[in-house]
């Protein structure tokens, strides 16, 4: 049983980490917490859902289709929302409380068009083989899921680190006036990194859709409260933060089910949570405070 | 047999039937929710309803008067099960109600036909206390707490389980009455449980449960959820190699099963009042009937309320008429306990249950519970 919960919590720690990247990554960037992910994520997985049962195009074309509507998604709550709202100098809180009124309006176009009742991927799509090893069972999509968490992880820390772009990027997230007078095209930067997040959100959005076998225009809701979670966890803004906070996470989770009980689970998970942020409050990799003010 | 019932209501059914002589027809209110979130079991009530009165009225009526419908939407919502409640006894002076579509609003509106001594009639509500509200409350909707004892019943004896393990939702008021009535049930028939675990709604990973659950070795999971959670449950236990069988309640009876559980929708055991492979020969003739009208195979709701009308219509051959709306109304409710109707939902009688003072009470159903099994994309009736 212990290498099987072993298992369960590396591919659910993987599924949240791969939700967290993108809401991570707006945050560094934008200084937004953007409670449309959550539903940005499930306009990713109808995309794909569309593609696939109605265009009837093959599974990495559906997720391209994903990535197409979320990205278009992104730039347009920079360009209509988020940009705005910086350009008038708005109170901080502003762009989070918009950020909810998009997604209510993406959950109700969702549920206007498709219904309210859970939908699924067709069978003939699904990746549905299981692997066997001395007991322990998983199927290729954890597997894939878990390496789309690294692989990703990788890239974009790779491309902060060494790019001229991911150079400006950081520099945008220390201070955006600096970056600015320095030549930095910052709002574009700004643009880019919505898309990019969405994107990321859209692409999470179908793996976990296929893994949990569900298309819902709620989906969205409880994936982003545990993401939250998981980015305060790791430290506001950090990339490799967003993917321990995930694994962290899923091994909270499925080990108190596993020794402690079913019902206590989320006490026990955002219990150890709270204790943690009491003794670290910037998160497992936050940087000190006074850098942000 | 004659019906005459308001003066003005006589006329305007006249006014606007010219064909049609007396004897009056039989008014009959319907309050259902056709609109709302319920409005997917209202329609197929009323559906049931309008099917069953065709054919009682083309067959001759009842001694000769047609039951005439008078159809109102509830909406699901309680106020506005009391107002159609209101409307239907007092304004269009109906001789009996069928409704509402929800439990909650049957709690909210049936005392409001208790105090006008009007017989309510439910199809669909099976929650606890409904009947008891009082003796002018009938309901022919077999309720849970009476059909999973008979599903875990069937489902031991046809796999010899000795031990299971107990799986629900434990922020639901749904699947936690059906965890309640399982628990009781598993405890009367002597049944170990290996493990008890629970989810909540919104739940995408149950894996970590059930390699729990698996580890403990049972022969079997009993399941009180909703498919919404259930089939991924069923997915995901499937991948875990856990081939056991899934014992569920009435929010896992149904088709969509096999859609969102594809390919490992097997071996899920429900019981339920009706079920649409059930050969007998009133079923076939109740499916062959709502097909022709509505082009689509009726649920357990159309069944429900299309052996309702035969039950009243029943009653109503038999109880003396005397044409006045009061005595007429006492009449239907004195006769209407001692019927007995063979329909698409098997023999059927009422049991008198005691209200909530220990006086007698309401009237619930006594059905005998359909227990089937999925494989290969359809019900197989194991009792």
């Amino acid at each position: 049983m212990l290498a099987q919960q072993l298992v369960n919590a590396i591919s659910l720690g993987g599924v949240y980490a791969l939700f967290a990247l993108g809401f991570t990554l707006i945050f560094g960037v934008l200084n937004v917490v953007n409670l449309a992910h959550g539903a940005l994520f499930m306009l990713g997985a109808y995309a794909a859902l569309y593609a696939v049962t109605i265009l009837r195009v093959p599974l990495l074309a559906g997720v391209l289709a994903a990535m197409l509507a979320t990205g278009v998604a992104g730039w347009l709550l920079d360009k209509m929302i988020l940009a705005p709202l910086r350009k008038s100098h708005a109170p901080h809180l502003a762009p989070m409380i918009a950020t909810i009124g998009l997604a209510i309006v993406l959950n109700s176009s969702v549920q206007g068009f498709f219904g309210a009742a859970n939908l699924r991927f067709p069978s003939e799509v699904l990746p549905a083989d299981v692997l066997t090893l001395g007991g322990v069972q998983i199927t290729w999509l954890e597997l894939k899921i878990i390496f789309l968490a690294f692989v990703l992880m990788a890239v974009l820390l790779w491309g902060l680190k060494k790019t001229r772009v991911g150079c400006a990027l950081r520099g945008v997230a220390e201070s955006p006036k600096a970056a600015s007078l320095l030549g930095v095209n910052v709002e574009g930067l700004f643009r880019s990194t919505s898309v990019i997040a969405s994107m990321l959100g859209g692409v999470a959005g179908v793996l976990i859709a296929l893994y949990t076998n569900a298309v819902f225009p709620l989906m969205g809701q409880p994936m982003l409260h545990k993401g939250i979670a998981v980015v305060i966890l790791g430290g506001m803004g950090d990339i490799r933060g967003a993917l321990l906070g995930g694994f962290f996470l899923g091994f909270a989770e499925v080990f108190s089910v596993a020794y402690i009980g079913s019902t206590m689970r989320d006490a026990v998970a955002f219990g150890l949570l709270f204790t943690i942020l009491l003794l670290r409050p910037e998160g497992l990799f936050g940087k000190a405070l006074e850098r942000r003010a | 047999m004659r019906f005459t019932l308001a003066i003005f209501g006589l006329i305007a059914s006249l006014a606007l039937q010219p064909g049609i002589a007396a004897p009056a027809d039989i008014k009959i209110g319907v309050a259902e929710a056709l609109t709302g979130n319920a409005a997917q079991y209202g329609v197929s009530i009323r559906n049931g309803l309008e099917l069953a009165a065709g054919e009682v009225n083309a067959s001759g009526g009842i001694n000769g008067s047609k039951l005439a419908l008078v159809i109102e939407d509830e909406q699901g919502k309680k106020e506005e099960a009391i107002n159609v409640f209101k409307k239907l006894i007092f304004q269009d002076k109906v001789l009996m109600l069928f409704g509402p579509t929800l439990s909650n609003s049957a709690q909210a509106s049936d005392p409001v036909a208790q105090a006008a001594r009007v017989v309510v009639f439910g199809t669909s509500n099976t929650a606890d206390g409904i009947t008891s509200i009082g003796n002018h409350v009938f309901r022919n909707s077999v309720t849970e707490a009476d059909i999973l004892p008979v599903t875990l019943k069937v489902t031991a004896a046809k796999t010899g389980l000795k031990k299971v393990a107990v799986l629900f939702g434990n922020d639901d008021i749904f699947t936690k009455s059906g965890y309640d009535n399982f628990n009781k049930a598993l405890q009367h028939l002597k049944i170990p449980v290996t493990t008890t675990e629970t989810f909540a709604k919104g739940d995408v990973d149950f894996k970590p449960q059930l390699t729990k659950i698996k580890a403990g070795k049972p022969d079997a999971i009993v399941l009180s959820a909703l498919v919404a959670e259930g089939a991924p449950i069923m997915v995901q236990a499937r991948q875990l190699g856990l081939t056991l069988p899934f014992i569920g309640g009435n929010g896992m009876n149904s088709p969509r099963i096999f859609e969102l559980a594809k390919g490992s929708s097997d071996n899920l055991w429900v019981g339920s009042p009706w079920s649409v492979e059930n050969p007998s020969r009133e079923n076939k003739r109740f499916i062959a009937a709502y097909q022709k009208v509505h082009g689509a195979l009726p649920d357990q709701f159309a069944a429900q309320a299309y052996d309702a009308i035969y039950i009243v219509a029943e009653a109503l051959k038999k109880m003396p008429a005397t044409g006045v709306l009061e005595a007429d109304r006492k009449a239907l409710r004195d006769t209407l306990p001692a019927i007995q109707w063979t329909g698409a939902t098997g023999p059927f009688k009422f049991r008198q249950v005691a209200d909530n003072n220990g006086k007698p009470g309401g009237y619930d159903a006594v059905q005998t519970a359909i227990v089937m099994a999925t494989k290969g994309n359809r019900y197989v009736i194991q009792n």
